[in-house]
């Protein structure tokens, strides 16, 4: 069953991606790149790299979204709407008004200090929560979330930086070029060295005692999630800004039919949420054709539906 | 051998235990009772290291408990927590699997192969080995969870309430399973028991704690009687010998 998943996914990947690659305000046909030096010119540094940005930041941020659910030990939660993401865009800003003659890697690294240290912050308030209220957790998250991200907002408004920060708040694929989207390899890296220790979030989701009793080293892979959820909320908003949703719907999708045992599923959770993002840019590219509805606006639509399947539709019990 | 000596334990200034002294015996089964709040499952959570030990001396076969590694700790002794809360969909297959972890750090060898199989016999598991955690009933629940300690194939096994949820069959079957496997296999096993007729019907042991200190322990047939049920539990009931063995009438 999982393999199956896994080879549907592998060719939906495919397939949308040459979907991708053809699709956009300027027509490229594959005849085209046999002869058009500028055709071929428009793949590389445009259409390719909008794909492989599209595919990377769904398979990094589904992963992230599995792993905050397991930090967390909630699964209504996603570190975009539940304070990562603001963290993240809220040290975007603070290296702009700090640095602002700094490059991208400056950028970058303070989005993940913050973000890491939002994510603690929310790991914190969740802990003094009731155990017996699941879904205080994401409305906690989301309250949490908002504060942030309006001390941002207040902070541009001041610096006169408010054009600056929609381009963070609103995630989307447009402005991916060659040249600004490859930290999101790194992303995908990090996604990928989750897997490697698929086992060990597995048996952290069983709680602390139960880790601790079958020696896991709970605080070192506690610490690992975290590196993992803030790396990739850091790096996505840093270069295609804030995609709600995917980390959130994906896991839940798969935990439905497939489980949780993460060493199968989690590359099955990755590749499905590189499959939803893509599928999202292209419909964004597709509906308005010519002009383009920001991808982030389809999330909204396609999450706030999915959102309330996640909590009206029981588990099947199979 | 367990040796716990004048372990105190405090939580926001309150003493939830106070000069704890008690052998737990090598081999066979030892039952922990006492009325709710006595702190059994404090003393259990030290033991296993689950909190750090605030004050006082545990030992595990002579070895200073704090003196463990991680890694080690894991291949002596396994506890199952009271409040099993996970929201995860894991088969039971998969549960079990994990209870090899200490050995095979997340790559399943032939030899957990074979200790999974077994443990899925021995707690009749067999048939809804894939089943996701969350389909089951409240004592299949138990039972897998029981399974998978039991796959860690510790020396010590500290087992909090296991009963919860079970009915009579499911309660006399896990009991009778626990103290069949614990004599085959020479392990220890550190039972908590709200039921006192099951701690004097399949107990070797029973250690009585109350109010965070240790009333009594002993064999069931010395431990378990009229004055005993007062001291302990503040209530007047009856009990006979059936057998050699003592009987509450509730
Ligand atoms: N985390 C905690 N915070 C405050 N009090 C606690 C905590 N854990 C246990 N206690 C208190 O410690 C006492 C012993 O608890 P426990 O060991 O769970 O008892 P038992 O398992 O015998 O029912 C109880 O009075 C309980 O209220
Ligand atoms: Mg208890």
């Amino acid at each position: 069953m999982p393999h199956l998943w896994l080879l549907i996914c592998l060719g939906s990947i495919l397939l949308l991606s040459v979907l991708s690659i053809f699709v956009g305000v300027i027509d490229l046909t594959p005849m085209a790149l046999l002869r058009d030096p500028e055709a071929l010119q428009l793949l590389v540094v445009s259409r390719l790299p909008r794909t492989a940005a599209a595919v990377l930041t769904g398979c990094s941020m589904a992963v992230s979204g599995q792993i905050m659910q397991i930090l967390v030990r909630n699964k209504f939660v996603e570190p975009i709407s539940a304070g990562t993401g603001q963290a993240a865009a809220l040290g975007i800003l603070l290296s702009v008004l700090l640095f602002p003659a700094a490059g991208l890697a400056v950028k970058m690294s303070l989005a993940a200090v913050t973000a890491l240290l939002g994510t603690l912050g929310f790991l914190a308030l969740v802990q003094r929560l009731p155990p017996t209220e699941p879904l205080l957790v994401p409305l906690v998250g989301l309250v949490y979330g908002g504060i942030l991200g309006a001390v941002m907002v207040f902070i541009a408004y001041q610096a006169d930086l408010i054009q600056y920060i929609d381009v963070w708040m609103l995630g989307e694929f447009s402005g991916v070029m060659r040249g600004r989207y490859e930290l999101l390899w790194l992303a995908g890296i990090a996604a990928f060295v989750s897997y490697l220790i698929a086992d060990q979030f597995a048996i952290l989701g069983l709680g602390r005692d139960m880790s601790l009793s079958l020696g896991l080293n709970h605080r070192q892979v506690m610490a690992m999630g975290l590196l993992c959820v803030s790396l990739v909320s850091a790096l996505t908003v840093v270069t295609v800004g804030m995609l709600p949703f995917v980390g959130l719907i994906i896991p839940n999708l798969i935990s439905r039919h497939l489980g949780d045992n993460l060493r199968v599923t989690l590359p099955v959770t990755a590749l499905l949420g590189g499959v939803f993002v893509l599928g999202c840019d292209i419909l964004a590219r597709v509906v308005r054709h010519p002009y383009e509805v920001p991808v982030g606006t389809i999330f909204g639509v396609l999450g706030t539906l999915a959102f309330l399947w996640l909590i009206y539709a029981r588990p099947r019990h199979a | 051998m367990i040796r716990i000596r004048n372990v105190g334990h405090q939580i926001a200034g309150q003493s939830i235990l106070q000069g704890v002294d008690l052998d737990i015996p090598q081999g066979g089964l030892t039952a922990l009772v006492g009325p709710n709040g006595a702190g059994k499952s404090t003393l259990l959570s030290l033991v296993a290291r689950l909190q750090t030990l605030q004050s006082g001396q545990i030992e595990i076969n002579g070895r200073d408990l704090g003196q463990i590694s991680h890694g080690d700790l894991a291949q002596l002794l396994a506890i199952l927590p009271q409040v099993l809360t996970s929201t995860h969909r894991i088969s039971v297959q998969d549960l079990v699997g994990f209870g090899r972890y200490p050995y095979s750090r997340g790559r399943l060898g032939p030899k957990d192969r074979e200790i999974i199989a077994d443990v899925l016999e021995s707690f009749e598991l067999q048939e809804i080995k894939h089943r996701f955690l969350d389909t089951l009933s409240g004592g299949q629940r138990q039972r897998a969870y029981t399974a998978m300690a039991w796959a860690q194939d510790t020396e010590y096994l500290l087992l909090d309430e296991p009963l919860n949820n079970l009915d009579i069959a499911a309660s006399r079957s896990l009991m009778s399973r626990l103290k069949t496997l614990a004599a085959q296999q020479g392990r220890t096993i550190v039972i908590v028991l709200h039921d006192i007729n099951y701690a004097a019907g399949y107990a070797d042991h029973i250690v009585a704690m109350k109010a965070g200190r240790v009333e009594t322990a002993g064999p069931p047939a010395e431990v378990v009687s009229e004055a005993f049920l007062r001291a302990v539990f503040d209530t007047d009931a009856r009990v006979i010998l059936e057998e050699e063995r003592p009987l509450v009438v509730v």
